[in-house]
């Protein structure tokens, strides 16, 4: 495989869908939807209730299998591949509703996702499979055992996990928290916890799932920063859904605008902002007023 | 709040241990044969509390199967154990099938084997139950228990039946119980306080977001059912050579006996291993102090006869009152270690300021 370099390496595509499309008995939730990310792209995918983003977001990560289309990631193609798998490659996500181990500690909840580091063999194993160069072959470890006989093998990696989430933690403003229950901390700090969660897994594609609902303007905007904030420093590519279109126009390079499980609309903020169809999804049509 | 440093941690609960272990060869000594046979049921009752609240406290999937696989390794052990005389004597409907007939084997390679054969089935049972979650994957774990009660009560020419085994060798001593309590806490701990512990611990809160995470659900919960009948099998083989004659009533290895290591381990804590342990000492010591309330008693002048079944009635009674007033049991989801002891008293002593 050729290495691409240079200008054109920032445009290489990170994720692709193609003809995604989901039918759930007579409901067509997702009608073949197209669409791309490029590497250290921020897009947006907005839409009314009920639209389809999050099902979008649920093919993705593998939750569901969609009918037909192809989801590409990286070159390879991960359409029907388990949720476990596709974040062992390298996609996580956040949920609308935060979903913490709220009954474990902020730096358990932290450490629970860097468990992944010692299952990742099967998606070592496709990586190998789709490029031996870059990826060298896997050994499978039994992980299991040396966990329990508490080997000096798993304990470098269990230190290691442990600096890395405090880390993390830090990166994040939550390391006064760390030995806190998840449950105990308030709405702004539990949605940035889900994020250093996410990144825990040592993701490059990261799916936010309106990290910015039941915000007020400042915590709003502290989100904006920190969201910036973590795409440089750890060089990821995130797609999000958000309903708050203020954040949305701030932040997105590109925008995807679903309706009943179509695009309507696809470009800049600017060309969203001002485009017909949008404005009729999200305000009605005006013939009828 | 202070740390209690790892070092402490160790130094302390080895004297613990040691502590221990100088109490169960000052209560085997002094006593008669009454309390250290209780003291023995202790630690086996351990074994199974501890290995049951893994999956169902730990991993948080309720399973009813628990009994089978404490059967599974009790028929096992007993008949590796048991000498070739004695089961010529006691298969007199069906002989006993060909390479059981002549084996006699030490109690600890029998009560491993039985704890590996009991793994081996928890397998094949949590394999297709795990397809399902919630109250389902309770009926179908108990349907299998079922069903291993019912396999071993009518293959003749391997259990004997319903006529059971009989003369078992009572090899099972405290140390043999206690100290394969150590071993169930220090490997079940172990895990549960490893990378996988907390994946188990996840899952029980959130599968969808444990997924999310990376976490291969069935995978790990197939694990934790597994070494929870390991652990199951092992405390099986050593109750059958406690009791020395087992028999496949419901009442004895049946779903009896599920119930009550689920008193045991919600009345210390479901996920907690020491609560686990906590729970087993009490059940074991309250179902032996009951029996007085079914012995026949003087009460006020007023002749009561002995009600059978009675101590059940006020198990029942003290289960429920848990229930309502202390749902989380003696421990919670904490465990009962140096740290909890340390913050718990000087919680105390700050109350008092």
């Amino acid at each position: 495989m050729i290495k691409i370099k240079g200008k054109d390496a920032a445009k290489k595509e990170v994720l692709k869908l193609e003809n995604l499309t989901i039918r759930f008995g007579g409901l067509t939730a997702v009608d073949s939807f197209n669409g791309y990310l490029n590497k250290g792209e921020l897009i947006g995918l907005i839409g009314p209730n009920g639209a389809g983003k999050t099902t979008i977001f649920n093919m993705i990560t593998g939750i569901y299998k969609p009918t037909f289309g192809t989801i590409t990631f990286n070159g390879i193609n991960i359409t029907g591949i388990k949720p476990q798998i596709t974040t062992h490659l390298g996609i996580a996500r956040t949920f609308q509703n935060i979903r913490l181990f709220s009954e474990m500690s902020v730096l358990e909840n932290v450490m629970t996702a860097e468990h992944s580091w010692l299952q990742n063999y099967k998606a070592k194993k496709i990586l190998h499979a789709h490029n031996p160069s870059e990826f060298p072959k896997p050994h499978w470890k039994p992980w299991f055992w040396s966990a329990v006989l508490k080997t000096p093998d798993y304990l470098k990696v269990e230190r290691k996990m442990k600096s890395y989430a405090h880390d993390l933690l830090k990166e994040v403003g939550l390391d006064k928290y760390a030995h806190l229950k998840a449950s105990a901390l308030p709405y702004g700090p539990q949605r940035k916890l889900e994020i250093a969660r996410a990144l825990a897994t040592k993701p490059s594609l990261l799916l936010l799932d309106e990290p910015a609902a039941g915000m007020n303007g400042q915590e709003t905007q502290e989100l904006l920063e920190f969201i910036e904030n973590i795409r440089e420093k750890f060089s990821l590519t995130i797609l999000l859904i958000e309903h708050d279109m203020k954040f949305v126009m701030k932040i997105c390079e590109r925008i995807y605008v679903l309706d009943y499980g179509k695009i309507i609309a696809h470009g800049v903020p600017k060309e969203i902002q001002s485009d017909k169809k949008v404005i009729e999804a999200y305000l009605g049509d005006e013939s009828y007023v | 709040m202070k740390r209690i440093s790892f070092k402490l941690n160790f130094v302390l609960t080895t004297l613990f241990v040691i502590g221990t272990g100088f109490f169960l060869l000052w209560v085997s000594n002094s006593f008669g044969g009454y309390w250290p046979r209780i003291i023995t049921l202790m630690g086996i009752y351990g074994i199974m509390a501890v290995s049951y609240t893994l999956v169902n406290g730990v991993t948080g999937i309720f399973s009813l199967g628990h009994a089978g696989f404490i059967a599974i390794g009790a028929y096992t052990a007993a008949l590796l154990t048991l000498p070739i005389q004695q089961k010529a004597m006691s298969f007199f409907i069906e002989p006993l099938i060909w390479p059981l007939n002549s084996i006699q084997m030490g109690f600890l390679p029998a009560t491993i084997i039985g704890g590996l054969v009991a793994a081996f089935a928890a397998f094949l049972v949590g394999y297709p139950s795990l397809r399902v979650t919630g109250d389902y994957f309770a009926i179908a774990t108990f349907g299998f228990a079922e069903i291993i009660r019912i396999v071993i009560q009518n293959s003749y020419n391997i259990t004997n039946g319903s006529l059971g085994l009989k003369s078992i060798p009572p090899y099972t001593t405290i140390w043999w119980a206690w100290g394969w309590l150590l071993v169930t806490v220090i490997v079940i701990g172990s895990l549960k306080f490893s990378s996988y512990g907390r994946a188990l611990r996840a899952m029980s809160e959130d599968t969808v977001a444990a997924r999310a995470m990376g976490i291969d659900v069935f995978k790990h919960q197939l694990i934790s059912f597994v070494v929870s009948g390991f652990f199951a099998g092992i405390g099986g083989a050593l109750y059958a050579h406690w009791l020395t004659t087992i028999d496949p009533r419901p009442t004895s290895l049946g779903i009896m006996l599920t119930f009550f290591v689920l008193i045991m381990i919600v009345i210390g804590g479901l996920g907690s291993i020491s609560g686990a342990v906590l729970g087993a000492i009490f059940f074991a010591f309250f179902a032996q102090w009951l029996r007085i309330v079914e012995s026949p008693m003087n009460f006020f002048g007023i002749n009561i006869p002995g009600i059978p079944g009675m101590s059940m009635l006020i198990f029942a009674i003290i289960f429920i009152l848990i229930m309502l007033f202390r749902r989380k049991g003696i421990m919670g989801k904490d465990e009962l270690s140096w740290q909890y002891i340390y913050n718990y008293f000087s919680k105390k002593a700050g109350d008092q300021d």
